[in-house]
């Protein structure tokens, strides 16, 4: 551990990195954090996080990717720079979440994990997100919008567009 | 720990406190059926099949994951698990196509066995099943996915089991499936535990899909004829036009001393015996100097008059006789008493890969010195020195492993290389490859020799204190530094060592004295002691050559026959083959290999899947071999070399004692009842008559064996029911004081080699180019 490494993370991931793998009992207790954290920084689980990840901990990649595929909000693909994440559980359902995630569908023209041609927006249907007293509602990256009709669904994703959404990737 | 008494199905039990109750009714006779429970593997309570009722506890429980405890009172089989049990096999069936007509499972499949059990014939789904196409993972492991029941068996077994991690579980729910460590390939040692683990046909073998079912074959069980561990093997075998050829190798019985491990050539390379280059006829050079095919009589009669000819005008020192390393204890001991009374020459040796006599030699005739490979399964702690188990002798790598896993055996290794068994090691240390020698001066005190750091003399000051401590070790250790081992290890309290040798019977080879200075049992050819009554003639007293001085005979002119049995020296003992351009040479083998070729007589035989008798595996664990295959044409070694001297005008009873007054096999070995013997020889006695016995019979030289042995004359019963028996070793006498030549050539085989008996086998071949290959376009694709 004393020597260099090389490392495909930002110097404080890293060193984040360094010390979760001895905060639990046993290294691969930390594997889970450590996927959510590297997708934040490299924007999805790249064959490299899973190499690093895996060498990190001191397991193989196969193991990684047994945990990864379990997991629907750990991607292996590239999101667009505004991740739509629209939630159709039963709050959202009742009060037309569906009707959102059609709307968007239109508006984005793409579908459920797909990207814009511009890389700008992913469109994702996603369980629970824990809003459901202002149903229906999404997410965008990690910021909230909640009591949504199709209105305030454009005007919400133009403000993205013309670059006044928030900024909180 | 305590004994706990509870109640199983109104059975008052006992056992010991913290056993699982699934076991625990195994135990008792109940059954608890379960697919994903296995036992030495971790647990996972993933098929919820082994659910029982508890009392007081709420919901149904799984006995896999539950331990016994104190007044527990249980329930295995009323209406309600019932049901449970059928509603499980409903869902396991939601995705299941039902294909069993064309699987390779069908007739030992336990999802079908439970099926029919609890009756699950209609489902209520009117889902559309998901479907995927058959892959194949390599060129010995093929996946369906839709009949898999996601137990994890095979996930655990190639983990845990052979420390592989190539399989393991991806995505979730109905989606989860079996994955591959290489994306659409494995990358892995081959072994096929995972197949041979599966409960049901999801994953299957390269060698056997689609080719039989289960119950049209016979079941063998015999002895695995590449490395030196001697596993025991269950062949499927079937009628073909040519004899029976072998289509599976497995040990699901769990029987011998493998349990139910097999290594990759254990379980699919018998195929060598099925080769379309396989001899089926002798081969006889004619006057224009090729090969040309003749029939038996004239080729055995051809051989044996040459040789009576080299016998009669230059005697036996110009006859040298090399023996094999795959052959049968009987059949090495035949062919060195053919040698030495037959042709009357002590110019006898084989390839050798381990130095048995030296370490016989420093055991000196102690008792319970010598580890049997079981012992690796429990010893507390072991020393590995040298060599790489898991390439060269899968099966004590297995040992090891579980042995460390399930109960923490602390294993050290000192090593060379960097072998894949340091993972399990709870020290290691680096030596140079000629360093063992020193180390082992080392490890009794002395610091004068080996440049030690801290790290090594921690290592040092674990093992001596182990309380009880098992040497392994390879044949970077010869000669003298064996005999240094072994007295180191004596200082120690409780050691028993192991000598790795590479060959399915190179153990048998050494004690059956195919050697030239060492008789049967390592005695002298210099003090014969009874050999000298025994076998009646005058034996020759002086050490004979040994493998290079034959050779180097040959080139002087001074070797004029040569008598080789399933050896092949040339290629793989490096011998020079123009050496035999002068010498008349008889090769007994399969195939024309690089020593057969050069042959005036080539006598196509049989191997060891072919033939009966016994192996001693380098444990010394005698097992017994039990024929399983059959192939038109050839003829077992032992059969040969009797023919070979009945035409030299030796009488086969003066080899094989066959006939009255001796005890042997009259088909005990072969499932008649017990006693039969004893009846049948009284029967004759009265009658005046002979024990009528065919002069082939090994088990007349198993008597002999035993008789003039003493190591070898272990409990019978057992042997021929098919379990190993440890050799006596405190019963060898052996001179300690003969300095002798180091003729140790390791076979250098890995998982996928086996001599020339490898370059045969198709599968090992397919494996090692698959494995080239995809090694190929990954270094291409960095």
């Amino acid at each position: 551990m004393a020597t260099e490494k090389t490392t495909i993370f930002s110097p404080e991931l890293a060193a984040r990195f360094d010390k979760l793998v001895t905060l639990y009992p046993v290294r691969r207790s930390a594997l889970v954090p450590m996927l959510l954290y590297a997708q934040d920084e490299v924007g999805y689980i790249s064959t490299a996080v899973i190499a690093e990840v895996a060498e990190r901990i001191g397991i193989r990649e196969n193991d990684v990717q047994s945990v990864l595929s379990y997991y629907s909000m750990l991607r292996t693909k590239p999101a667009g720079k505004y991740n739509v994440q629209v939630c159709t559980n039963i709050s959202c359902m009742v009060c037309d979440g569906y009707k959102i995630l059609e709307h968007c569908k239109k508006r984005l023209g793409i579908g459920h994990k797909e990207v814009t041609s511009d890389g700008l927006f992913s469109l994702e249907e996603v369980e629970c997100i824990g809003a459901c007293c202002w149903a229906p509602a999404i997410q965008i990256n990690y910021d909230f919008y909640d009591e949504l009709t199709p209105e305030k669904m454009d005007q919400i994703l133009d403000d993205y567009k013309a670059g006044r959404g928030k900024e909180t990737v | 720990m305590a004994d706990v008494t509870f109640t199983v199905d109104g059975k008052k039990l006992t056992a010991p406190a913290g056993t699982l109750l699934i076991d625990a009714c195994k135990a008792a006779g109940i059954e608890v059926p379960a697919f994903c429970y296995y036992p030495g593997l971790s647990l996972q309570a993933a098929c919820r099949m082994c659910v029982v009722r508890l009392e007081k506890v709420p919901k149904l429980q799984t006995a896999c994951t539950t331990t016994v405890a104190e007044g527990m009172v249980v329930y295995t089989e009323t209406d309600e698990i019932k049901q449970a049990r059928k509603a499980t096999i409903e869902l396991l069936l939601g995705n299941h196509p039902l294909d069993c007509p064309v699987c390779d499972a069908g007739g030992e499949c336990e999802l079908q066995d439970m099926t029919f059990k609890y009756g699950a014939g209609e489902s209520k789904y009117v889902e559309i099943k998901q479907h995927r196409e058959e892959q194949q993972w390599s060129p010995v492991v093929y996946f369906d996915r839709p009949r898999c029941i996601l137990c994890y068996r095979c996930v655990r077994v190639c983990g845990e089991g052979m420390d592989v991690w190539a399989l393991g579980v991806e995505n979730r729910g109905v989606s989860s499936v079996i994955a591959p460590n290489g994306g659409d390939h494995l990358n892995c040692e081959e072994c096929g535990m995972c197949i041979d683990i599966c409960p049901v046909g999801a994953l299957t073998s390269g060698t056997y899909r689609y080719k039989t079912r289960p119950w049209e074959m016979n079941h063998v069980g015999t002895v695995c004829t590449h490395c030196g561990d001697g596993c025991k093997t269950t062949l499927g075998v079937r009628a073909v036009n040519d004899g029976v050829e072998i289509i599976r190798g497995d040990n699901r019985d769990k029987s011998g001393i493998n349990g139910d491990f097999l290594c990759i050539k254990g379980r699919y390379a018998f195929d060598f015996a099925n080769n379309q280059e396989r001899l089926t006829k002798p081969l006889v050079r004619q006057a224009d100097g090729k090969l040309a095919s003749v029939n038996w009589e004239h080729a055995i009669d051809f051989a044996a008059q040459r040789l009576k000819e080299v016998r009669g005008s230059r005697g036996g020192k110009a006859i040298g006789v090399i023996g094999s390393n795959r052959t049968t204890n009987e059949e090495n001991y035949l062919l060195q008493k053919f040698a030495r009374t037959v042709l009357g020459t002590n110019n006898i040796d084989h390839h050798r890969t381990a130095d048995y006599a030296a370490f016989t030699a420093a055991l000196q005739g102690r008792a319970d010195r010598e580890a049997s490979l079981r012992d690796f399964a429990s010893a507390p702690a072991i020393l590995l020195l040298g060599n790489d188990p898991t390439e060269q002798h899968p099966a004590l790598a297995w040992q090891i492993r579980t042995n460390v896993r399930l109960n923490r055996a602390r294993l050290y290794v000192a090593n060379h290389a960097e072998i894949k068994l340091r993972r399990q090691a709870k020290a290691a240390v680096t030596i140079p490859q000629i360093g063992y020698a020193s180390f082992v001066e080392y490890l009794s005190g002395n610091d004068g020799v080996f440049a030690g750091n801290a790290n090594t003399s921690a290592f040092r000051d674990s093992v001596r204190k182990e309380e009880s401590l098992l040497i392994v070790f390879g044949s970077e250790f010869r000669g003298r530094d064996i005999a240094s081992l072994v007295q180191f290890g004596l200082s120690l309290p409780n050691v028993k060592f192991a000598c790795l040798g590479d060959y399915a019977n190179s153990r048998g080879a050494a004690d059956m004295g195919v050697l030239p200075d060492l008789l049967p049992g390592y005695v002298p050819v210099s003090a014969p002691a009874h050999f000298a009554e025994e076998y009646g003639s005058a034996l020759p007293t002086e050490p004979g050559f040994d493998m290079v001085e034959m050779f180097d005979a040959a080139t002087r002119g001074d070797l004029s026959a040569l008598y080789v049995v399933g050896s092949n020296p040339v290629a793989r003992y490096g011998m020079d083959a123009s050496a035999l351009k002068n010498t008349f040479l008889i090769v007994q083998d399969m195939f024309l290999t690089e020593t057969a070729v050069l042959a005036d007589v080539i006598f196509p035989s049989a191997n060891l899947y072919e033939k009966a008798g016994t192996a001693t595996n380098t444990y010394g664990d005698l097992q017994l071999v039990k024929k399983a295959a059959d192939k038109a044409g050839v003829r077992t070694d032992f059969e040969l070399i009797v023919r070979l001297a009945e035409k030299m005008g030796t009488h086969p009873k003066n080899l094989v004692p066959f006939g009255k007054g001796v005890r042997a096999d009259f088909g005990q070995s072969r499932g008649v009842q017990s006693g039969e013997a004893d009846r049948h020889a009284v029967w004759l006695a009265a009658n005046d008559l002979e024990p009528k016995l065919s002069p082939f019979d090994p088990f007349a030289i198993f008597d002999e064996i035993q008789r003039l042995v003493p190591a070898y004359n272990v409990p019978r019963l057992n042997l021929l029911a098919g379990n190993d028996e440890h050799l006596k070793s405190e019963l060898v006498q052996i001179d300690t004081n003969a300095t002798r030549r180091d003729l140790v050539l390791p076979s250098q085989d890995g998982l996928y080699t086996s001599g020339t008996l490898g370059n045969y086998s198709a599968k090992l071949k397919e494996v090692v180019a698959s494995h080239t290959t995809m090694n190929a376009t990954e270094t291409a694709a960095d």
